[in-house]
């Protein structure tokens, strides 16, 4: 059941992504090129995404659990650090290198794969340099 | 009208997504975590599911939407690789993507989710003008 809803659930995802053209760069480029001829899609579809999740998180208010799950497991970190900052700095960088974050670089592998190869491979390896060094120091 | 039917319409899809999957499983959707969980933690099969899902319906692009925006000429795999290790290494150490803290992170009023958005917003913005 679990395996169903998640698959459902990435399909659905993914879709959102590209009706709203989120999967093309050079849409998301355009909303962060603000000197140049702004696209603001990516704005609409955040604002929309954040109606509908802020309303969700109503709906859950202090329910005890999931609909099928017995424990929440919403992030309940709480500290603006350093990493966060640096770590979100990085991000930005590189998404405004090529316009492509994790969910749309993936989709690129299929929709762009010249492109999206590259950009997964290298986000893979960005990703395990991460866990390996983030392990040795814990 | 047409230029904010696709991304309203989008984006209320993506929200209802991550909302119903949250009631439900009580799970949060932050892909560059999903991904780090299906390259990285020992429970692949759900990680591996969702991220399957999530390739083939955004590839369903051509079928269902009437692009406004050609996609870019290809880019020198340089750029992309450079952009994919910030974005790789940048993310894990964050905590975050757009999905993780921009939609469901900012969805509950999370000071973290926000700072972090209005970061990675910013340095990606000045990035692309720096670059243009």
């Amino acid at each position: 059941m679990n395996a169903i809803i998640t698959l459902l659930a990435g399909l659905l995802f993914g879709l959102g992504l590209a009706f709203s053209e989120m999967t093309n760069p050079a849409v998301v480029i355009g909303f962060l090129d603000i000197f140049g001829t702004w696209n603001p899609s990516l704005i609409i579809v955040m604002a929309s995404a954040i109606t509908v999740g802020m309303i969700g998180y109503f709906i859950k208010g202090k329910q005890l659990r999931p609909f099928l799950a017995t424990t929440w497991q919403v992030p309940t970190l709480r500290q603006i650090d350093s990493k966060l900052i640096i770590g979100s700095s990085l991000f930005g960088i590189g998404w405004g290198i090529s316009g492509y974050c994790p969910g749309p670089g993936l989709t690129a592998l299929v929709n762009n794969p010249n492109e999206g190869l590259y950009f997964v491979a290298a986000l893979i390896v960005g990703s395990g340099f991460h866990y390996l060094t983030s392990k040795k120091a814990s | 009208m047409d230029t904010i039917f696709n991304p309203l319409v989008g984006g209320l899809l993506i929200g209802l997504t991550a909302t119903i999957y949250l009631l439900i499983t009580g799970k949060v959707i932050g892909i560059s975590g999903i991904l780090s969980q299906l390259l990285f933690s020992k429970g692949r099969l759900l990680p591996f599911l969702f991220i399957a899902g999530l390739i083939i319906g955004g590839s369903a692009y051509g079928v269902l939407t009437e692009q406004t925006v050609a996609f870019p000429e290809t880019r020198s795999p340089l750029l992309l690789i450079i952009s994919g290790l910030l974005v790789g290494y940048g993310t894990r150490l964050g905590g975050g993507c757009t999905s993780g803290h921009g939609v469901c992170g900012i969805s509950r009023l999370s000071p973290r989710s926000i700072i972090a958005t209005l970061i990675f917003m910013a340095t990606a913005i000045i990035t692309v003008a720096v670059l243009n």
